[in-house]
């Protein structure tokens, strides 16, 4: 797994959440831009699914993501067949280490010097640019925004929004620095410059790798979502693409994919669809004159065949990266993408990145969350994300005797002292002499109760018990 | 093992037994019948909320409007399809207000810079629209290319009237989409654009600064 790479220079520990999110609260630039945009969005995707039974249209949505978990093996291999037979090279990969070098293989048989990307969070999780640098080959984001954090030396802070967390002066301070463009607050200028610079790139590239948002095993086509040109520019003019996606993608017939585009773009930018929907279902046929004249998909498994066997963490792969969790969530908002530490942050990347690093590496994800229920509200295929929060705070500290604890580097926050408390609280309350006792004992000693209890009375008051027991009570009211 | 028959053995053997498979249904994307004029009203609102521009126009005067629009804009040529019709209507017109006509007859690698850096503008056909989304319906063919319609700044697409469908739903099942799939197949819906930066919408990014569409009635 990427995450644990200890060479890789964007090296963030995850479980150092904590400071970076006291460090993200405390700075004013970091909460304006989160809020200005989170904000925008919220209201965009509402404008968005005006007049529709938005209810029916996400019930649709997650049936069709269910669907195609339930032949996921079949589909996968009808999807293989249907490519193979199309002229595309299908490529399998255990993990993004192994989805690397099957890129990089496919770049050394080519006599690739460059590689251009469409925008593509699978790579990310790959960590596919640090790997192919390494071994001489240039990676150059091509999306906008991707282009901005990969300039500044960083990873990106939204998913849909890479570079969401700078504002417009330090993109221009940014670009003034690494490619002598001009200072200036006008967008257009910044636009065009980037749009000179990447076409030049576009043209000497080698090899042009994106991502992938639906596979459609029934037809054999790969279907990107986008809105500047750069995915189909990246798909298009080099002469060899290599589109990289997750096994969870792939959906059975491209009537399935309807309603899901439909519930992407308006849930991740409040857009009916975006500029640019692109299918691909060849390389270039005799006779075409353009296109790549080798096309190949690299499937990723990296975790997601774990998360499958489960029933109830079934459910985090039907996700479509909408971002609209994120969006939505009053964490994501206060603290910022780069808080997380981890490829996908917000709700999405607290209930996915665990399965990824495990959940000893991740076991401030799960808690990072006020379960508020605001992300399982707006998800457009209806994943219960505080289900699967609750569910993994429960793995991180083996809490369920019934359900034992599946997820990789499960128990990590137990701690001996409050499983004693729970063990006691559990055996109490299974007893009602032993319970009445023990409620009637702390309600007269009350006054002993400690006013600081560690991180629960960090920014709240502690609760006081009351002078008499709920019990007592009642036997006066005579009842 | 090969890594992908470990794949699919570990999906096969899902330690949680075999999943239902829930029922599907799409009744939510069906719309009301409606009129083509309701259709053409719906596609030019919503096209031109996301900064595409239409001309309606009917098959005797489009060439009229489009010389119009090529000569407000000081385009020096237009990059025609060789076998379509609209090529041949465009070469045959006779008109001196056109602009220099190219076609795109060779493989893109003999002549790239030359369409990256010197073509002002392209017009292709269409293989419909999407009224809801505003959105063109795009195959591109030997004769029109898939970077006809992504390299020069301006995009003009000729889309039938009567080949303008409610949804996207609607159009790939009346076409029978799911019987084969083309190299290529694209829905296009405004110009290029990003908002990356400060959300600020800024066109033309890496596609087309404008996309024109003539619909002949």
């Amino acid at each position: 797994m990427s995450q644990s790479t200890t060479d890789n220079p964007h090296h963030i520990d995850v479980k150092e959440f904590h400071p970076r999110a006291r460090a993200a609260i405390a700075d004013p630039k970091v909460r304006q831009n989160f809020r200005k945009a989170m904000d925008g969005l919220i209201s965009k995707r509402k404008d968005a699914f005006e007049g529709w039974d938005l209810e029916a249209l996400r019930d649709l949505g997650a049936n069709v993501r269910l669907r195609a978990l339930a032949n996921l093996p079949d589909l996968l291999e009808q999807l293989e067949k249907k490519l193979t037979a199309n002229g595309i090279y299908v490529h399998w990969a255990i993990d993004g280490d192994e989805a690397c070098k099957i890129v990089r293989n496919i770049c050394v048989a080519r006599n690739a010097r460059t590689v251009i990307k469409g925008k593509s969070m699978v790579s990310e999780e790959m960590e596919l640019n640090h790997y192919l640098e390494e071994r001489g080959i240039e990676a150059l984001e091509s999306d906008l925004g991707e282009y901005i954090v990969q300039l500044a030396g960083e990873t990106p802070s939204h998913i849909i929004m890479p570079a969401i967390h700078k504002n417009t002066g330090e993109i221009s301070e940014l670009m003034h620095e690494k490619t002598g463009t001009d200072l200036s607050n006008d967008v257009e200028y910044l636009t065009a410059s980037a749009r000179q610079q990447l076409r030049e790139k576009f043209m000497n590239a080698d090899v042009g790798v994106s991502g992938v948002n639906f596979a459609v095993a029934e037809t054999g086509t790969l279907c990107l979502v986008e809105n500047e040109g750069n995915g189909r520019m990246t798909t298009t003019v080099p002469p060899c693409h290599i589109a990289v996606t997750g096994i969870e993608k792939v959906v059975g017939t491209l009537e399935d994919v309807a309603p899901l585009l439909a519930l992407l773009t308006r849930s991740a930018t409040g857009q009916h669809i975006t500029t640019y929907f692109n299918m691909i279902s060849s390389a270039r046929k005799p006779g075409e004159l353009d296109g790549p004249e080798e096309v190949h998909l690299v499937l990723i498994d990296n975790g997601r065949s774990s998360i499958y066997q489960d029933d109830e963490l079934l459910d985090t792969l039907r996700c479509i990266r909408c971002g609209a969790c994120m969006n939505h969530c009053p964490v994501y908002t206060r603290v910022g993408g780069h808080t997380y530490g981890t490829t996908y942050p917000g709700p999405i990347g607290k209930i996915l990145m665990p399965h990824l690093i495990g959940l000893d590496e991740g076991r401030h994800l799960p808690t990072a969350s006020s379960l508020c229920g605001a992300c399982g509200e707006v998800c457009p295929v209806k994943i219960p994300i505080p289900d699967l929060l609750v569910r993994l705070r429960q793995e991180s500290v083996d809490g369920d005797k019934l359900n034992p604890a599946k997820v990789r580097g499960h128990g990590a926050k137990r701690g001996s002292v409050e499983a004693m408390i729970w063990k006691g609280w559990s055996w109490m309350h299974a007893r009602p002499g032993a319970y009445r006792f023990g409620t009637a004992v702390a309600a007269r000693l009350r006054k002993l109760q400690p006013g600081k209890l560690g991180g629960w009375t960090k920014y709240r008051t502690a609760p006081k018990l009351a002078a008499k027991t709920l019990h007592e009570r009642m036997k006066e009211r005579g009842q | 093992m090969s890594s992908r028959d470990t794949i699919l053995q570990r999906l096969r053997n899902r330690s949680g037994g075999d999943l239902n498979v829930p029922d599907c249904d799409f009744a939510v994307l069906k719309r009301q019948p409606s009129s083509v004029a309701e259709r053409i009203e719906q596609f030019q609102k919503t096209i031109e909320s996301v900064h595409g521009e239409v001309h309606r126009c009917s098959s005797e005067n489009w060439v009229t409007q489009l010389a119009g629009i090529l000569s407000d804009r000081g385009a020096h040529n237009l990059l025609i399809p060789a076998a379509h019709t609209i090529g041949h209507t465009l070469r045959d017109s006779g008109r001196d207000d056109l602009p220099e006509l190219l076609i795109y007859d060779e493989p893109i690698e003999s002549w790239q810079p030359h369409l990256f850096n010197e073509v002002d503008a392209s017009i292709t056909s269409t293989r419909g629209g999407i009224a809801e989304t505003g959105s063109l319906i795009l195959w591109p063919t030997p004769d029109e290319p898939r970077l006809m319609s992504l390299v020069p700044p301006i995009h003009i697409a000729v889309l039938e009237a009567s080949e303008l469908y409610s949804t996207f739903h609607e159009a790939m099942l009346k076409q029978n989409w799911a019987s084969g799939m083309p190299t290529n197949a694209l829905l296009v819906s405004g110009p290029s654009k990003t908002a990356d930066i400060e959300q600020t919408l800024a066109y033309g990014v890496h596609g087309p600064k404008e996309l024109i569409v003539l619909v002949i009635e």
